[in-house]
């Protein structure tokens, strides 16, 4: 069990859950990413953004 | 949800009967009360429709056990009455009704004020019996369960007060508010909260397509506010000496009436001390700790979809109280919407919550319907 970063509602994320994963917050719909897994420790993940990349 | 262990499991129904069953929140209540597990209607009175079929005024109920209405003359004893009475006649009629049970739930204004100077001010008559004034409990649970369970008397509360009192009690109550600035509320409500008599307000022509400022100040559901909320400081993040401190907060309330049978939005803005820094998060962590274990509110306030805020067309026939909020970037200004069915959440969904957590049923029996969508 983690707490929402956005929201503080308390999530249900996977044991085997991996660095960069992308998971939701079922209350509040935000798109969160694991930036570390012990411990664990979400952040907002970034909007997806257009590479303008050459 | 919350589940309590000590919970009525008596297999007998209790015996319930509805003094004033014509109007749309009687017919609300015949509705919960037919289908409930733990009650038997007994009788339904209704001056007008005596000895006609409940099915002759609230016809989605056709199919339901066929009462037929009495006259208040005709009530005989029971283990619980509500009443659906016009304001002013409860309070006339209460010595009466008292003879008749031992619990009784009173959906009018005439007992929700705790004082008969109030009654003076906001409904600008006498109480005619302003000494059984302290012995109802003001009935919203969210913030008088303890209360409710060893009551005898509940006041159900007003439809516009329940809407705007839930959104703004955690902050209140967490002591966030700068209460030095006024609270502004403004309820966009449906035609159903003025009830079943017709006027020519209400005419076809008049009434559609209306955004009616029916009440920009001097509502009545403001003093039920100003009372429910008028409460110390109770965080358990401040420091000790900051709990306990008195607050009044200066409410200033709207209604305006809109094309909607059912519903109420209501909009708060207030503004938070600006030396707390709250952010949205710390935000969330106030409603989130004040309303753990409530089973009928529920926060609104998505990233994605289309109802990404409490929607009073989505709550139609519920007993929920949906809550939603955003913290405006540019100031301490919070925008707090909240929305309820004013025939449910707002009356009768209310009253049956209230008569569970008295009779020690589940809390949620008989009002677990989710809602229905699209409508």
């Amino acid at each position: 069990m983690v707490e929402c970063p956005e929201c503080a509602a308390a999530m249900n994320v996977a044991s085997d859950v991996e660095q960069g994963e992308i998971c939701m917050c079922e209350d509040c719909g935000a798109e969160l990413e694991v930036k570390t897994t012990e411990p664990l420790k979400l952040e907002l993940a970034p909007e997806a953004q257009e590479d303008w990349g050459q | 949800m919350e589940t309590n262990n000590n919970q009525n499991n008596t297999q007998e129904p209790i015996k319930v009967s509805i003094v004033g069953a014509s109007g749309y929140t009687g017919g609300e209540l015949l509705r919960l009360l037919l289908m409930h597990p733990k009650v038997k209607v007994m009788q339904a009175t209704s001056e007008r429709n005596a000895k006609k079929l409940i099915k002759t005024v609230h016809p989605n109920l056709r199919h339901l056990r066929p009462i037929k209405f009495t006259s208040i003359n005709d009530l005989v004893a029971c283990d619980l009455l509500f009443l659906c009475l016009p304001h002013k006649t409860t309070m006339e009629k209460i010595s009466q009704l008292k003879q008749l049970a031992p619990k009784i739930i009173d959906l009018s204004g005439d007992f929700r004020l705790k004082t008969k100077e109030d009654y003076q001010k906001w409904y600008e008559h006498e109480h005619t019996n302003p000494e059984l004034l302290n012995q109802f409990v003001y009935g919203i649970p969210e913030l008088h369960k303890e209360d409710m369970k060893n009551a005898n008397y509940i006041s159900s509360a007003g439809c516009n007060a329940t809407c705007t009192i839930l959104g703004l009690y955690p902050l209140i109550k967490a002591g966030v508010i700068d209460l030095k600035l006024p609270i502004i509320a403004e309820s966009k409500c449906g035609s159903s909260e003025g009830g079943n008599k017709f006027s020519l307000a209400s005419h076809h022509p008049e009434r559609t397509g209306c955004v009616r400022s029916y009440k920009p100040t001097r509502h009545r559901h403001t003093a039920e506010m100003l009372q429910e909320l008028s409460i110390p400081i109770d965080n358990p993040n401040n420091a000790p000496e900051d709990n306990g401190a008195e607050q009044k907060p200066n409410i200033h309330f709207s209604a305006t009436s809109i094309q909607m049978i059912r519903g109420i939005l209501t909009t708060s803005h207030v503004f938070l001390k600006p030396e707390l820094n709250l952010t949205e998060l710390d935000i969330w962590k106030i409603y989130r700790s004040t309303y753990k274990d409530q089973p009928f509110i529920r926060f609104v306030n998505d990233r994605s979809g289309i109802y990404r805020m409490p929607e009073p067309k989505i709550l139609t026939a519920t007993n929920f109280c949906d809550i939603g909020f955003q913290k405006d970037p540019q100031s301490n200004r919070l925008v707090v919407i909240s929305a309820i069915d004013n025939l449910m959440k707002g009356a009768a969904g209310q009253a049956v919550q209230g008569m569970n957590i008295m009779m020690n049923f589940e809390e949620t029996l008989g009002l677990e319907f989710p809602g229905l969508h699209p409508i």
